[in-house]
């Protein structure tokens, strides 16, 4: 069972998320400023094609601003263009790429604390190195010799003994000991956690604080490359690569940005024929409002924050890639125990059988339980409790603890009386060493151990052994899987979202269809070890599925490999920390469905924000093409809907529009669109009426009212 | 009575279609998926030595479609030159260089732009052995491509395409010739002509004397429709009694160019195996249809001036035999089907209504477009609509199980981006260079100001999309125009079959995701009002500042 010293149930909580979500202030604007000055620099525009025309067009245009009062009055289709008019357009085009900049940099200021805070505990130590180890002679590295050395100077496989009160110098596994362990430094739990040597809690994570005892770590990472690193570039932004979906994203952008070029650049032409060729700036300025600047700008930003909202969550994805998987997950695979039901089975029932008594059951039930320190074990007892058993003194007796070998457990006591309890055939089996049972007691036991598989229970079945050697069962305990409330409704939603969930367990089948109809999951693999559970992923992958799963052990290694997400527990081994592209460092496997919304959270973003940046178009063009040529077709003043004030103004209308509605869509793309699970139809048409016919709307309304304001200025 | 009018012929157009839609259409299917081979095409593969059951990779399905269309100009090209030695010459001499050229490209990409008058310069045997073997030729081209990008969504894993000879050779014989066949002797039924009779010279009643050409009419007027190329025996097309004699010869013409167009859907349905994908693909071309055809309607009906008022509605150019209703459903068709037959002056349209056909072509020929590169259009602009609808459900997009990466976005949008530039940058630089826009002015224009720039926009928007229909008023045999229209026929047409095969490519090596209720639909009323506003808005945004100079500011004066 879980040996953290957390409760189990603590864990399957959302913890609070630690930086403020969604929360946006003028000041973290303001944070972000000089980073977004920084970014200006051609070499990093560069990255962004959408925004590095846009620059490209506010130099140009700052030029022929300055150039203005030397090449006499300038005229654009047909009417006199001012020097504050092409200031302003050189002016608000600078602003435009400033707000994309701080879009990026607000977006990456939120890592940046947690990122700070993370690399103060990457100092450097000094490690105590074991020279010479020798596991098999002398495990505890007790006898060998040692040497002092800086934690960065550890390579892979060194080994180093960490006693209380000193950090893990890197990451590693333990070979030898036992301690508790205060990892609050990542994952930001204050209760200290305990780690071993051997199974699925070995593995420690370097800059963690050993608490209490002695171990001997075995490091796995190579300096400069350990979690702790990984981490912090992740926070940070650094490693961050642009993801496949974002690649494809941004190809449709530049080819609309290019589609655009084309446009502008032959219109001087074309419109030069008629003799209402524009200028160079209002022709800027009609390129800017058409490329999609909006997305352009903010689809860095949108990408850091998913991973931030991630890291608000307590799960660190090793690549954006991970993220975007996850919102095309179609198969998710739960391991019963701590996801669906909770960790701990309880006792619910004692049942009597073949005429025994009620309370010679309870009592031997949890007499056999009073040195098992399972929950199942202490569940035992508090149901005998309140079922009228009290205990009297000490129990004198040799406690016989369960092993996978003999599957029971009990005690003999000092006069010769013994007590077991555990799964039928073994119990069974240890009465009839003794004398064969009467069939028609079987028969009573089978039919009881079958009703409670059949329930979903765990069926412990109790029995004595007198001093003198008569065996005789007593009875079953129905150890009840209790399934955590609320899940049926989130599978539910699951299947809505077009999400199949398979339950993964080491139950019998007939357990296991009972939890899984308890708890209303799609399917799932009985007595499933770990080649199933790495068969099943292929065979789902075959058919085309996305398939993500949570796993902590060495063994759950390759199906985490395998799998297209992979979230890894924090308290599991590294080997499937390795293996996993998402690491959750609180542990609750549930948040596997939390990780699916965010990943589509993410892509839905993203999606939505270009449709609003390209339906936007719409009103840009009702705004700028009646004023470039109304001065020579006076006829086009008809597709001046919006009544603007004059032709300057309706230009530069448009361009403060654009300019402005990244900042006020800056939060949105931080915080994400908001997601529920339901079918793709309705939240295609909920998204489409938003966003496209908002965005075909909006900047109506918001040119309209930016000429108000403009056309008051005395030159417009 | 007009409206009723209106009604009847496009309720009689929508039911024929309608009819032929299913049959067509899996017989189509049928075609391109059976492995048997008739006994004249076992013939032809032997003679050309392909082997029918070997399969190609995209890269070798686009060479082969690019080899067998040069071989085609350059055979075309070499009869023009040579036109004096060959039979049934008319007497005609070599035709020049430079409209050699353009004519060469123009039939070769189902353009079929003619900067010509037809009668005075190509002989029976231009017409016939070149000219019409490239009207088959080209459309079973466009309808291979087609299929083969069709083949992309319903293959598996799979590295070919199919094979470019089969395709062609099958769509040629199974489908274009039966139905040229068909349709000649209907509209030979119906009055045109057939005959070699060269001119013949007739005296008048007031005894003027007179040449009336004869020739082989009936038959190259059902390829030059069934195979949407639009290329008249006569210079007036199909407004001439002798290519389209009656109302209801107008109206089977209109059925011609439409049947296989509206068809192939079904057929891309079938072969995916989601009849309901073809559905959608063919409402959103109906719904686009109409309505392109309601509005040029309205916009002649609405023609304001003392001789329309008396006729009315804008009848300057049109035949009385057709009136504005038969003008405006043939030029609707021809528009929107990549044909390029007229049989009424788009010139002579009012300001808006011309500005229709144009924007008919903007769409990007995909409502339903020609035979084949109608459907191939259109599910590109689906791919693009999936991509960021796909994106608005929260999934990686994907369109009928096949995922739309970068590289499936790279070739979408670069198909989308050829057309528009083709255009843009012809027209752009036919005033902007000074000595070709004097020539431009001088000699090409016959109007001056908003309506000759709308000429020249035309002349580049019909090239660009392959459609090849002219606004007339405009003399395109100059060496500007005839060279700079066939680049660009040749690479708009060339261009987008590059991208729609390597997308075939992309999409066949796929597996399939199968759809759950996390999948976009890709079937509802939804999904179609969608591809219908990506197809407007992609071309409204791209050609909004063009047309403001041209059809807008000249309607809205």
């Amino acid at each position: 069972m879980s040996t953290t010293l957390t409760h189990p149930e603590v864990a399957s909580h959302t913890p609070a998320p630690k930086t403020p979500q969604g929360a946006f202030s003028l000041g973290q604007l303001a944070k972000g400023l000089p980073g977004a000055l920084r970014k200006l620099r051609p070499r990093e525009m560069w990255h962004n094609p959408v925004m590095f025309i846009v620059e490209i067009g506010a130099a140009l245009t700052t030029l022929l601003a300055i150039a203005q009062p030397f090449l006499g009055t300038q005229t654009s289709g047909g009417s006199a263009q001012s020097l504050a008019f092409t200031w302003s357009i050189a002016i608000w085009l600078w602003l435009t790429v400033v707000f994309a900049n701080l879009a990026e940099a607000v977006a990456e200021g939120r890592g940046k604390a947690q990122a700070a805070s993370l690399r103060q505990t990457r100092t450097s130590t000094m490690a105590t190195r074991v020279t010479g180890y020798d596991a098999a002679i002398d495990a505890a590295a007790a006898h060998a010799g040692t040497e002092q050395v800086a934690s960065a100077d550890l390579h892979l496989g060194d080994v180093v003994v960490v006693t209380a009160g000193e950090l893990i110098p890197g990451d590693g596994d333990i070979v030898w000991g036992i301690a508790s362990v205060d990892e609050s430094a990542i994952t930001g739990e204050s209760a200290p956690v305990v780690r071993e040597s051997g199974g699925d809690r070995s593995a420690v994570t370097g800059g963690t604080r050993v608490l209490s005892d002695r171990i001997v770590v075995r490091i796995t990472s190579k300096p400069g490359e350990t979690f702790i690193d990984r981490m912090i570039k992740l926070v940070e932004g650094a490693s961050r690569q642009k993801t496949p979906n974002e690649i494809a994203l941004n190809i449709l952008l530049a080819s609309l940005s290019i589609v655009f070029l084309v446009v502008v650049l032959t219109l001087g032409p074309v419109a030069g024929y008629s003799g209402a060729a524009p200028s160079v700036p209002v022709l800027i300025a009609l390129l800017v409002c058409l490329i999609p600047t909006t997305i352009g700008a903010l689809l860095s930003a949108i990408g850091i924050a998913g991973m931030d909202r991630l890291v608000q969550r307590n799960v660190l994805a090793m690549s954006g890639r991970a993220v975007e998987a996850a919102g095309d997950v179609t198969t998710l695979l739960l391991d019963k125990t701590g996801t669906i039901t909770y960790g701990n089975r309880q006792a619910s029932e004692f049942t009597a059988v073949a005429g025994a008594d009620q309370t010679e059951l309870i009592r031997s039930a949890a007499l056999s339980s009073l040195s098992d320190p399972t929950p199942e074990g202490t569940s035992i007892v508090t149901l005998a409790e309140t079922l009228g058993y009290v205990h009297q003194g000490a129990v004198d007796g040799d406690v016989v603890p369960f092993t996978a070998q003999t599957r029971m457990s009990g005690i003999d006591f000092a006069d010769g009386s013994q007590v077991r309890k555990g799964a039928a055939s073994a119990v069974t089996s240890w009465v009839q060493e003794s004398a064969p049972a009467p069939s028609t007691v079987l028969r009573e036991l089978d039919a009881e151990v079958e009703r409670v598989s059949q329930l979903g229970g765990t069926p412990l079945v109790v029995a004595t052994r007198t001093a003198i050697g008569t065996a005789s069962i007593l009875g079953v305990i129905y150890l009840k899987d209790i399934v955590k409330p609320g899940l049926a409704e989130r599978f539910a939603d699951l299947r809505r979202m077009g999400i199949r969930t398979v339950m993964i367990t080491g139950d019998n089948p007939l357990t296991a269809k009972h939890i899984a109809a308890e708890a209303g999951v799609d399917d799932f693999l009985a007595e499933a070890t770990p080649e199933d559970k790495l068969a099943l992923i292929r065979r789902e992958q075959e058919g085309g599925n996305l398939v993500a799963m949570t796993g902590d052990g060495t063994n759950d290694a390759p199906a985490l490999a395998q799998a297209d997400v992979g979230v890894a527990m924090n308290t599991g081994t590294s080997a499937a920390k390795e293996a996993g592209n998402m690491v959750d460092l609180d542990s609750d496997p549930t948040k596997l469905i939390d990780i699916v919304s965010i990943g589509k959270q993410l892509l839905i973003t993203r999606g939505s924000l270009t449709t609003f940046s390209i339906a936007n178009d719409v009103a840009k063009y009702f705004a700028i093409i009646p004023a470039m040529f109304v001065g020579v077709f006076p006829g086009l003043q008809a597709l001046n809907i919006m009544h603007l004030h004059s032709p300057a103004s309706a230009i530069l209308s448009a361009v403060i529009f654009n300019a402005i509605i990244i900042v006020v869509l800056i939060p949105l793309a931080l915080r994400g669109v908001r997601y529920r699970p339901a079918m793709a139809s309705s939240l295609l048409t909920r998204n489409l009426l938003i966003y496209g016919l908002g965005g075909i709307i909006a900047p109506f309304i918001g040119i309209k009212l930016i000429d108000l304001l403009v056309g008051v200025i005395p030159g417009f | 009575m007009y409206f009723w009018l209106f009604i009847a012929q496009l309720a009689t157009l929508v039911l024929i279609l309608g009819l032929l839609y299913r049959p067509l259409g899996d017989y189509m299917a049928r075609v391109y998926t059976t492995r048997k081979n008739l006994k004249v095409e076992r013939g032809i593969y032997r003679l050309i030595g392909v082997n029918p059951d070997s399969d190609q990779t995209w890269p070798v399905y686009l060479r082969s479609v690019l080899a067998f269309s040069a071989v085609g100009i350059l055979i075309l090209y070499g009869m023009q030159r040579l036109q004096q030695f060959l039979p049934y010459a008319l007497g005609l001499p070599a035709v020049p260089e430079g409209l050699s050229f353009n004519t060469a490209i123009s039939f070769v990409t189902n353009t079929n732009w003619q900067s010509y008058s037809p009668e005075v310069t190509m002989g029976y045997t231009v017409q016939m052995a070149g000219l019409a073997v490239q009207n088959f030729a080209s459309a079973a081209v466009g309808i291979a491509v087609a299929i083969a990008l069709v083949r992309g969504f319903a293959l598996r894993k799979s590295g070919t395409i199919g094979n470019f000879w089969v395709d062609m050779i099958r769509g040629t014989i199974r489908i274009l010739l039966p139905l040229s066949v068909i349709a000649a002797i209907v509209l030979l039924a119906g009055g045109a002509i057939q005959n070699f009779n060269g001119f013949d010279h007739i005296t008048t009643l007031t005894g003027a004397t007179q040449s009336i050409p004869g020739g082989p009419v009936a038959s190259q007027e059902a390829i030059k429709e069934v195979g949407t190329n639009g290329g008249g025996f006569f210079n007036v097309n199909s407004a001439h009694p002798f290519e389209n004699p009656t109302p209801w010869t107008n109206i089977f013409e209109i059925v011609l160019m439409l049947a296989i167009p509206f068809a192939l859907p079904r057929t891309f349905g079938t072969m995916v195996g989601d009849k309901r994908q073809g559905y959608a693909i063919l409402a959103t071309m109906g719904t686009l249809f109409v309505a392109s055809l309601v509005a040029m309607t309205l916009f002649e009906f609405a023609g304001n001036g003392t001789a329309t008022m008396a006729a009315g509605g804008a009848m300057e150019g049109k035949e009385t035999r057709f009136g504005i209703i038969g003008s405006t459903l043939f030029g609707t068709s021809s528009t929107l089907t990549s044909t390029g037959a007229v049989n009424s002056m788009h010139d002579s349209y009012t300001a808006l209504g011309g500005g229709m056909a144009m924007i008919n072509m903007m769409l990007g020929e995909v409502a339903p477009g020609g035979v084949g590169s109608g459907l191939y259009g259109i599910l590109v602009i689906a791919i693009i609509a999936v991509f960021i609808a796909g994106l608005m459900v929260g999934r990686t997009p994907e369109y009928l199980g096949k995922k739309l990466g970068a590289r499936e976005m790279k070739l979408a949008s670069l198909y989308i981006l050829a057309t528009p530039t083709l255009v843009l940058v012809g027209t752009a630089l036919s005033f902007a260079i000074p000595a070709v826009r004097a020539d431009i002015e001088k000699t090409s224009m016959w109007n001056p100001g908003l309506h000759g720039f709308s000429e020249v926009l035309y002349a580049f928007t019909s090239a660009g999309n392959n459609n090849g229909s002219a606004f007339a008023g405009l003399t395109a045999n100059t060496p500007w125009l005839n060279s700079a229209l066939g680049v660009v026929m040749m690479l708009g047409r060339f261009l987008p079959i590059v991208f729609a095969l390597a997308l075939a490519g992309s999409l066949a090596a796929q597996d399939r995701v199968p759809a759950t209720a996390g999948t976009l639909p890709t079937h509802r009323p939804q999904f179609i009002g969608l591809l219908i506003g990506t197809v407007i808005l992609v071309s409204a945004l791209t050609y909004f500042p063009v047309l403001a100079l041209g059809p807008l500011a000249e309607g809205l004066k």
